[in-house]
């Protein structure tokens, strides 16, 4: 008996279950663990992602050949953009966060279904595999991450294998959000409503709709360019009566929810934090949750703006243009209430804030630009060239990235019962954040000047504003090293913390223990009323 | 240090929720075939002609056999589940033992059926599709795919019959217990269904 009742208050971090070591990580199917197995492996992808980034940067510091050749040049920048795209910002922080955090937060012991969860990471790291031994058999591919017909099976690269992965890794989101969607409508805890649910809850069920509804669009797609490439069933190549507009139109309809499905949870996370270090209720609570679901359904329908010169009928380009306008307007909804938060609160400076307040600041002019090219006449002037790069790492770095570093931040000491080293982290935050803005805001005058993406030369009067990015690329790697550094030692050697809520946080993660033991909860809690009620 | 107790006093089951995970995982499906019955509407309005034409080609004699056994294979799934409640495990088994059989015949229809085109010259990348044209060549590789993608989710569909004969002869599947079952069968109709269109596209209209 009294064996029990120590083992009820191990975390879950020592907790020793039916296998040790490693086997106790990648069979479990505890959901935090199951949430630190995606962190690290996407700390392992998102570093090689980040140093093939790296590398085009030092390739564009001059005119010409610097590092690497053109063919060297497509294979980075297709192999950058899969890695991102699809092993670390479509699964990114639902995975990571919403794992560890959704059933605590809504006061459950585990999601609904725990063995697929851990299937979903199994078929990631499959997927991940698959798309990875493109690299050694036959060439890198060189179509760039969106796999555009009719080159993707006409290139003599090796491409095969990542678009099979990228099917794999899809099935993996698709069962993520299946798993979220019956978690938040079956195991709320008691007195938990859906109005008193808390933000990231919300923003991870309006993602998960979109995971499950957009994601089949992908997979089918990428698998009939499979079956184009391996059998030419003609659907999409034009020699063969196929329509490769059509890819395009069938690879948007997935891609630009997915965006969503890479900001929304973010969204959620600064919806969490702000409160917290503003000490203060969150500004419209109701506006908040239903522009998130405002966001993911407009979101379906806008996927033509990405397609403003490939070819439509001016009808269709209105329509996608207006439409594109209109699904702003819950993205600034939540803007307003995130800075009307912060106002007149009692502000607690500490490094989740910075990121968070740093978020607004990229997600708007990512977001303003994104309205730049939603419009017909400026869409033709910029259309692939650096402004769409810049507002696109804008959006899903400066936006997802920063708000998954906030969130990072902001559990940590929850996660792994250990504080990192505040000075260091802010140090990281703002050299990271200088880099960043050095880094990406000149490729907007680069593309306004008129110099293309996905070329690995440019003329010399493009020098100027390259050197000045490429600089805040290399100081941009320092911050973020400086950054996961600080979080990996302070993981083992950190400050020892088993304060429940070092924050001062109102949701139901802070009432647990820190960190969390296997089953969450004693006694499941019981909430009585709204989330962030600071009086 | 030893091993942890694990609580296993609250073992979690959720019938309710197990169906709701059922029906998100088919509308995964009904989008990935709508995809496919859009690609069908965009090319069958570009080549009517070749469309038609190709869909003379097709043995509606097979395709007709394989839907009414299809649609039989779906009541006797409905039935075991029935069956089941009642306690009445033989009668579940059989039930369930005549869906296997009736889709393990549907798969050897289906390779006759792709057996006889394929020997004619109507693949992929065959000359005679060439010499025939983009139209017919759209045609009968949306035929291959789609059909093929939809023996695909009958094959998986007998694995997934092979799981519950095998749960319900262990008793891990009884009259209190049936959620396996239930979404096999849920699974099972949505494969009957997708056929259900599949048919008369491919096959009916001329």
């Amino acid at each position: 008996m009294s064996e029990t009742i120590t083992s009820k208050h191990v975390s879950f971090l020592e907790h020793k279950g039916k296998y040790k070591g490693l086997l106790g990580w990648i069979l479990s199917t505890d959901h935090k663990r199951v949430g630190l197995l995606y962190l690290y492996t996407m700390l392992v992808f998102f570093s090689i992602a980040a140093i093939l980034g790296l590398l085009m940067k030092i390739q564009l510091i001059a005119p010409g050949y610097t590092i690497m050749g053109p063919q060297t040049y497509n294979s980075m920048f297709t192999v950058h953009g899969i890695i991102m795209i699809f092993i670390i910002v479509v699964p990114g922080l639902p995975a990571v966060f919403g794992n560890f955090f959704l059933p605590i937060m809504i006061g459950a012991k585990d999601v609904a279904f725990p063995k697929l969860n851990l299937a979903s990471w199994w078929i990631y790291i499959i997927g991940i595999l698959v798309v990875l031994s493109s690299q050694f058999v036959g060439g890198w591919p060189d179509t760039g991450w969106t796999f555009y017909a009719p080159y993707s099976f006409r290139t003599p690269t090796n491409v095969l294998p990542a678009l099979f992965g990228a099917f794999i890794l899809g099935f993996s989101s698709i069962l993520t959000g299946i798993n979220f969607v019956v978690t938040i409508h079956r195991m709320r805890a008691p007195g938990m409503t859906w109005f008193r649910m808390p933000l990231f809850p919300w923003t991870l069920y309006a993602t998960a709709w979109i995971q499950i509804l957009a994601t089949p669009v992908i997979g089918i797609t990428l698998l009939l360019t499979v079956m184009e490439r391996v059998l030419g069933v003609g659907v999409f190549d034009p020699t063969l009566g196929g329509d490769p507009i059509l890819y395009q139109h069938l690879f948007w309809i997935y891609s630009h929810p997915a965006v969503y499905i890479m900001i929304l949870p973010g969204m959620g996370a600064i919806s969490e934090i702000l409160p917290v270090f503003s000490r203060k209720r969150i500004y419209g609570y109701k506006a908040i949750v239903l522009s998130s679901l405002a966001i993911a359904f407009v979101g379906y329908f806008v996927w033509g703006h990405h397609m403003f010169t490939s070819g439509m009928s001016g009808r269709a380009l209105y329509a996608f243009s207006f439409l594109t306008f209109i699904v702003a307007i819950p993205s600034a909804i939540k803007v307003f209430n995130w800075v009307a938060t912060m106002h007149k609160g009692s502000l607690n400076f500490q490094t989740p804030f910075y990121w968070a307040v740093s978020f607004i600041f990229v997600f708007m002019i990512g977001g303003f630009s994104g309205l730049t090219l939603g419009s017909l006449a400026t869409n033709v002037h910029v259309h692939d060239t650096h402004f769409v790069v810049a507002h696109f790492h804008f959006i899903v770095f400066g936006g997802t990235g920063y708000s998954f570093m906030a969130a990072l931040h902001y559990w940590y000491p929850k996660m792994f019962g250990r504080m990192y080293d505040r000075g260091w982290a802010n140090t990281g935050w703002a050299v990271f954040f200088g880099g960043f803005l050095t880094l990406y805001l000149p490729m907007f005058g680069l593309g306004m000047q008129g110099m293309p993406r996905r070329y690995y030369d440019y003329l010399p009067e493009f020098h100027t504003g390259n050197i000045i990015s490429s600089l805040g690329a290399i100081l941009m790697i320092v911050g973020a090293i400086i950054v996961i550094v600080n979080l990996v030692r302070s993981a083992r050697y950190g400050e020892k913390t088993s304060e429940k809520n070092p924050w001062g946080g109102k949701t139901l993660e802070w009432e647990t223990d820190t960190p969390p033991t296997l089953e969450n909860w004693e006694d499941l809690p019981t909430v009585e009323e709204r989330p962030y009620e600071y009086k | 240090m030893e091993k942890h107790e694990e609580h296993t006093s609250h073992v979690h089951r959720d019938d309710e929720g197990d169906k709701l995970g059922m029906w998100l995982f088919i509308f995964t499906e009904l989008l990935l075939f709508g995809m496919l019955f859009l690609m069908y509407a965009v090319y069958r309005y570009k080549n009517p002609v070749a469309f038609q034409l190709g869909g003379e080609e097709l043995d509606v004699f097979i395709g007709t056999f394989n839907t009414v056994i299809l649609l039989i294979s779906s009541a006797t799934v409905a039935m075991s589940i029935t069956a089941i409640q009642r306690g009445n495990k033989k009668q579940a088994l059989i039930l369930l033992g005549i869906t296997l059989f009736i889709a393990v015949l549907f798969l050897v229809n289906k390779y006759f059926e792709w057996g006889a085109k394929i020997e004619y010259g109507f693949y992929p990348g065959s000359n005679l599709l060439h010499e025939l044209g983009h139209g017919t060549t759209l045609f009968f590789g949306l035929y291959y795919v789609m059909s093929g993608i939809h023996a695909l989710h009958i094959l998986i569909g007998i694995g997934l019959f092979i799981y519950v004969v095998h749960q319900i002869r262990r008793e891990k599947i009884h009259s209190t217990d049936y959620v396996w079952l239930e979404n096999t069968g849920l699974y099972w109709h949505l494969v009957d269904l997708i056929w259900i269109f599949l048919f008369p596209l491919f096959y009916l209209i001329h």
